[in-house]
């Protein structure tokens, strides 16, 4: 099925050829990194995650969303995903590659990775993080590649498969339960320490996730020639509303709780967020940004008669992924370390390199996703199921 | 209680490993506890469990905490970075940021304008050592929390962790910072974090930790499970606080205000 990734149009090949090139751009830029080391990031004593951890953060979300198809689809036979789900499962296998590849750029002493494995610690989170995300690539793989093969060749899909599919359906979840715990344990993070950090990232990867995949999905319906459905495309929509209505519940319960309450550690930091603290707030009009975005994604998504509009629905999900990002991919990692222990306040902003360091992630994560895509499209197409 | 605590914690990882993934019992052989065997050599110092008094009243002067942190950070090879890249074993800061839940708006003068004394608390219940993914930061049996530099892999997973803000990362490459380069301490590579060992090297050669020595009787070290030890008797005879106690963490460092 490979050689399906190898015959394509100018226009396809234009595109990896970018990929490419922005992918050796950013490299150089981690070469700059591995030879000076992380001082070339923005990343300080204080706040001592950045960008590539919150980055991490939101791609475990996305990778995470395949659910909000793989379950319809196979617990509830949901057909009109018959077209969508092997999109979902290979989105979520780019999505994994890319948040182990930021974990690999934060590390201080990348080529001792394997001490994780050498020592396994299971009294730290990021052990089980480690086996829950590695877990979470092969099973995705092993059900996609087989039930893409299986459709290639004719046949049903192989019985075998289907325990597995279960069991991806519970691992998607704990991919991200554990990494909410990766923050949600620690003693003195007071953004982080609440019950409730993992509902939260499960409600805002069931969003942003598949509003991200129907984004893709529509943009391959344009360039492939490949349509989901439309009933595929609306039953999403409603998942993404749903999910979305409840991530922002949940982020005011926060609010709630920490300003009815008036604890100092807990309002602190979203005072730094919102309004700023002691005359710092590099991160306020990203958050007020956030807030407008999430509102008005919400008032498009919401009324059934906006979401079924294509002008309207692509927009609502462009203002969900932006409101999601900047609440998970900016704001999260960065105010848990703000203030600091000593209630003081250092602010921080990512730098070009890590930047660059992190476009050629991404960039890598849509090569993956652009070939497997293509692969899946070309077979779908060729067996007449599209 | 704190054994019951890592006894609890033990059972539910190794429980959890076994739901969650039957299929690695490798690393169920592999995992031991964060405790690790602490054999000693002869001549050196021993305790059960290794404790610091500061005693705030002796530190007055700028001098009285300089000798102390250059003792440190000489022995030890702590590089001079300026800005908030900054490396630091022991250092200083006011009342309100070293004891932020007990500051108040009236407190008396002489607090609010005197320096205290911060290194790690070598905590008897160290979230770094819970957080640390390769065991490179762990307890020994004698309380220390110690470090391997070579195996920490620098994901700063520990400075997360610490509430203390004990730690620091060395972002670049320590050596050229480092004026009067000590040959007895190893110095470290970019990459990796580091703190305040309590001295264990010069513990194994039975000498007292180097800011000891250097404090003028300011600073008070011995083992705390011993109810004959200086360190106990000082406890005994004044009231000493420590730092976020509302945490669990348990430090080992006291305060006497
Ligand atoms: S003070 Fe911080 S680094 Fe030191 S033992 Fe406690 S948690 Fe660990
Ligand atoms: S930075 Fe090093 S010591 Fe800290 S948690 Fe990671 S591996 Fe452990
Ligand atoms: S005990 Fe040793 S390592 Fe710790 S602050 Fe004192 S001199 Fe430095």
């Amino acid at each position: 099925m490979f050689e399906k990734a190898l015959q394509g149009d100018r226009r396809y090949w234009a595109w990896i050829i970018f990929l490419l090139a922005v992918m050796g751009i950013g490299s150089i830029f981690y070469l700059l990194q591995l030879v000076n080391g992380l001082t070339v990031t923005g990343m300080t004593r204080d706040v001592s995650w950045g960008f590539y951890i919150a980055q991490f953060t939101y791609m475990v979300g996305v990778a995470a969303s395949a659910v909000m198809l793989v379950l319809p689809f196979y617990l509830h036979n949901a057909k009109q995903f018959s077209r969508m789900v092997i999109l979902g499962e290979f989105m979520a296998i780019a999505a994994v590659i890319v948040c182990l590849g930021f974990i690999v750029v934060d590390l201080g002493q990348p080529q001792r990775l394997f001490n994780v494995v050498l020592h396994p610690t299971p009294n730290s989170i990021l052990f089980w993080d480690m086996i829950v995300l590695n877990g979470y690539l092969l099973l995705n793989i092993v059900i996609g590649w087989s039930n893409l093969h299986a459709e290639h060749k004719g046949l049903s899909h192989p019985k075998w498969v289907k325990p597995l599919v279960y069991l991806s359906i519970v691992w998607a979840v704990s991919i991200h339960t554990v990494t909410a715990f990766l923050y949600q344990g620690l003693p003195g993070r007071h953004y982080w320490l609440t019950a409730i950090l993992a509902a939260r990232f499960l409600s805002s990867a069931f969003c942003s996730g598949p509003a991200i995949l129907l984004i893709l999905a529509l943009i391959a319906k344009k360039v492939a020639k490949y349509d989901p459905g439309e009933k595929a495309v609306q039953t999403l929509a409603t998942i993404i509303t749903y999910a979305m209505v409840i991530n922002v519940f949940f982020f005011l319960l926060e609010v709630f709780t920490a300003f009815y309450s008036d604890i100092p550690g807990h309002t602190h930091t979203l005072a730094y967020l919102f309004t700023g603290l002691h005359g710092a707030g590099s991160l306020v009009g990203w958050m007020w940004v956030m807030a407008v975005c999430a509102l008005l994604s919400l008032v498009l998504l919401i009324p059934p008669q906006f979401r079924q509009k294509p002008e309207l629905l692509v927009p609502g999900l462009i203002l969900l992924i932006a409101a999601t990002w900047i609440d998970k991919g900016l704001g999260l990692v960065v105010g848990g370390f703000i203030p600091n222990p000593f209630e003081g306040i250092t602010e921080y902003a990512p730098t070009i390199p890590e930047i660059m360091i992190s476009v050629m992630i991404y960039a890598t994560g849509l090569l993956i996703l652009t070939v497997l895509w293509k692969i899946a499209i070309g077979v779908k197409k060729e067996t007449g199921s599209a | 209680m704190d054994n019951n605590r890592r006894t609890f914690l033990k059972i539910a990882g190794i429980s959890a490993a076994l739901g969650l993934s039957g299929g690695i019992p490798l690393s169920l052989q592999a995992y031991t506890p964060a405790d690790v065997e602490y054999v000693p050599t002869k001549g050196q110092i021993t305790g059960k469990r290794w404790g610091m008094v500061i005693d705030t009243r002796k530190f007055t002067k700028p001098e009285d905490f300089q000798r102390v942190i250059e003792a440190c950070h000489q022995t030890h090879n702590v590089p001079d970075i300026q800005g908030n890249e900054e490396i630091k074993w022991i250092w200083t800061d006011h009342f309100e940021q070293v004891f932020p839940s007990s500051s108040n708006p009236y407190l008396a003068e002489r607090y609010e304008q005197q320096d205290f004394l911060l290194l790690c608390n070598h905590c008897n219940n160290p979230p770094c050592v819970r957080v640390c993914p390769t065991k490179a930061t762990f307890q020994r049996a004698d309380g220390i929390i110690m470090m391997d530099f070579h195996r920490c892999i620098g994901c700063r997973y520990c400075m997360a962790g610490c509430p203390y803000g004990s730690r620091s990362f060395n972002f670049s490459d320590p050596k050229p910072y480092v004026q009067n380069l000590n040959p007895d301490f190893p110095a470290r590579m970019r990459g990796v974090v580091e703190k305040c060992t309590f001295c264990a090297a010069r513990l194994e050669q039975g000498q007292m930790p180097a800011c000891v020595e250097a404090s003028n009787g300011g600073l008070i070290f011995g083992d705390l499970s011993d109810p004959d030890s200086e360190i106990r008797k000082v406890l005994r005879e004044n009231f000493t606080v420590r730092r976020k106690v509302e945490l669990g963490t348990n430090p080992c460092v006291f305060y006497i205000v």
